[in-house]
């Protein structure tokens, strides 16, 4: 049977959503319990520096009782040093190579600071880390980062939590079309339509965190994501009619039978 | 204003000391009590002060009453800043409770003869810059729709209410039903009110519910010594869920969600703020909380790092550079105090009050998962668990709060 979504892995590991979720708004447990239950997602990124792995009661519980895997990242580091660090102990504790690759080039934009990030991934992949970069939508960057051996690009939208959605459509359709690994659209999505154009673009999913956790009824708005994110894989997939001037109406005039 | 629902107006010996008993030396010699209450913070406390002032025989357990959350907390009386969608419930639970401050800090000052530093100056909000303006124009409409008087204000007109504040914020809410307490006063004059109406304080560490043919028999303390009681209300903050001899799922989850706080001491260089000034700064919150001895207190985080209480570097930095985009003069004062506290977290955020739920716990009382709001919700909650210790029905507003709300989750968490 046909699934919306189609089939999606990364490195090898099978993913039943191409939703992402990252949690660090959440503002409950039951809160991010209704999130994941809504979106369907099946990977959640949890800040290594905010989350302490072995506490019960909060977040991690609600992912594990729902089976989701845990994507530890280096949210709020500034060097290549702090993060591989950063990395090496998420490894110890969440029990997992994998790594969302976070460092962040100043506190006003929270941008990614290129030259670090690049520093970070290739000692990471050297050291056996399985390595998903948080990066600008720079097609070249983003090149650089999979010929390093990260395992996905995870091109911005926007600045974190900006809410101002895809910036730069053209930058993430080059990076998107030219990638032989996933790309996944991170940050600056505000609403569910900006989730369906990076997929239209061509991204292989999309990870939103904000835009569920600070909208007003946040289990809704992950049920919207969920559909916004396989809508918008499936209109990539069927085709969109090419962009024309004029109109063409969608009923022969010719030839139209005289009633 | 006087409630006929308030918190022991059923006879507490006003000012008068029946018992000043402190030390379990003077506790009676079979340590056999009315009701055990385990955890002397905030809660526990009010609870006690509320049982005892009921004629009941209290003891309090805690190795070091009023020293935990209750002592690092900031005590805020704001339902209406801390006001979240989806959380509608809650905020009347709120909202209840501080209609009950005026009397219930009016009872305690009574009661102790000194000051709890109750000051009813009102909350200003206001935005660093045009994105946090966003921010707080759909808090500010959000309140308003729930009828919450509050009043949206220009950055200039913000600024005329308090000077002090930055000349830079883009705009403001005043809410000027948002008061604040002395936490620390006021749990050290809890402290005194619930000895001197006749409570007992045993400075150890409860370790073990013990029950008999599923009632509750008591509590057994560190060092092996066990108090006898008919009624056991468990108000141990961020630790309840870990006493020893709770049954499965009586108690949910209750996760540490750490705050660190800063107290900054009074300057004469420094401008002195009059009211709470709470700063929305590139979407996070921080709080200026101005005592009446001038004291500020700055804060606070919000983490998940399970029982770690070490108080960072990063969350120095980050409360003083957030405190100071929006109330530029506290940087001239004294760094006093750095702290950290545990706040107790529900699964919904939301406080667990009531009677345990579930087989073989009669005579246990919830009263935990106070999150944020410990110190706001004391007179509601202590005024409740005194009601169902005594048989009564607790007020109407804590009905949706009861520890059985969550039987799916602990089943499921169980899973």
């Amino acid at each position: 049977m046909h699934t919306a979504g189609g089939d999606f892995s990364i490195a090898g590991r099978a993913l039943g959503s191409r939703l992402v979720l990252g949690t660090g708004g959440v503002s409950s447990p039951d809160v991010l319990d209704a999130i994941v239950e809504a979106s369907g997602c099946t990977l959640a990124t949890v800040a290594v520096r905010r989350v302490d792995p072995a506490s019960r009661g909060g977040i991690l519980d609600v992912l594990r009782a729902h089976g989701v895997a845990v994507l530890p990242n280096t949210a709020g580091c500034f060097t290549a040093a702090e993060a591989v660090l950063t990395a090496k102990l998420a490894r110890e504790a969440f029990d997992t190579d994998w790594v969302k690759l976070e460092v962040i080039g100043d506190e006003d934009t929270l941008l990614p600071d290129a030259v670090e990030l690049l520093d970070a991934a290739e000692q990471l992949c050297d050291q056996g880390f399985v390595v998903l970069p948080y990066t600008n939508d720079d097609p070249v960057l983003a090149r650089r980062l999979e010929q390093t051996g990260c395992v996905a690009v995870m091109p911005l939208g926007a600045p974190i939590g900006s809410g101002l959605g895809i910036r730069n459509p053209h930058n993430i359709a080059l990076i998107a079309e030219r990638s032989s690994v996933p790309v996944i659209l991170d940050a600056g999505i505000g609403t569910a339509s900006d989730a369906a154009l990076a997929m239209e673009l061509g991204c292989a999913g999309v990870m939103v965190a904000t835009a569920i956790t600070r909208s007003r009824q946040p289990a809704r708005m992950a049920g919207a994501f969920r559909h916004a994110v396989e809508a918008g894989y499936e209109a990539r997939q069927a085709g969109r009619i090419p962009r024309r001037y004029l109109a063409q109406a969608s009923s022969p005039v010719e030839g139209t039978p005289d009633l | 204003m006087t409630d006929p629902g308030q918190p022991g107006s059923a006879g507490r010996p006003g000012g008068e000391v029946s018992r000043p008993v402190t030390e379990p030396s003077s506790a009676p010699a079979d340590h056999r009590y009315d009701v055990v209450v385990v955890g002397g913070g905030v809660i526990g406390l009010a609870c006690a002060w509320d049982l005892a002032g009921r004629g009941m025989t209290v003891a309090v357990v805690d190795p070091e009453p009023g020293r935990g959350a209750s002592w690092a907390a900031a005590g805020m009386l704001a339902p209406v800043s801390e006001v979240h969608h989806g959380e509608e419930p809650l905020l009347a639970l709120a909202l209840a409770s501080a209609r009950r401050w005026p009397a219930f800090a009016a009872e305690l000052e009574a009661a102790v003869g000194r000051s709890i530093g109750y000051r009813t100056t009102g909350t200003l909000v206001v935005a660093a810059d045009d994105g946090d303006r966003a921010w707080a124009r759909e808090l500010f409409e959000f309140q308003r729709d729930l009828g919450l008087g509050v009043q949206w204000l220009t950055g200039r007109r913000a600024r005329q209410l308090e000077p002090a504040v930055a000349p830079g914020v883009r705009a403001g809410i005043w809410a000027p039903g948002d008061h604040q307490v002395d936490n620390r006063l006021l749990v050290g004059a809890l402290l005194d009110a619930a000895t001197a109406a006749g409570a007992v304080v045993h400075r150890a560490r409860a370790e073990a519910l013990e029950c008999s043919a599923g009632v509750v028999s008591g509590i057994g303390l560190a060092g092996g010594t066990t108090l006898l009681a008919g009624a056991v209300v468990l108000a141990a903050g961020t630790w309840s869920a870990q006493l020893a001899g709770l049954p499965a799922g009586v108690v949910p989850a209750v996760r540490p969600v750490k705050g660190q706080i800063l107290r900054l001491l009074p300057c004469d260089r420094a401008p002195t703020l009059t009211r709470t000034v709470r700063g929305i700064v590139r979407g996070a919150s921080v709080y200026v909380v101005p005592r009446e001895d001038r004291t500020v207190v700055v804060g606070a985080t919000m983490e998940e790092r399970g029982f770690d209480t070490a108080v960072t570097a990063g969350a120095v930095y980050e409360l003083l550079r957030d405190a100071h985009r929006v109330v530029p003069g506290i940087t001239e004062m004294t760094l006093g105090e750095a702290s950290a506290g545990l706040r107790p977290g529900s699964p919904d955020n939301a406080p667990i009050v009531g009677r345990a739920a579930g087989e073989g716990v009669e005579g246990l009382v919830v009263a935990t998962g106070h999150y944020r709001q410990g110190i706001l919700l004391a007179p509601l909650t202590s005024a409740a668990v005194g009601a169902i210790v005594s048989g009564q029905e607790p007020p109407d507003e804590l009905a949706p709060f009861g520890p059985g709300r969550f039987a799916s989750v602990s089943g499921r968490a169980g899973a």
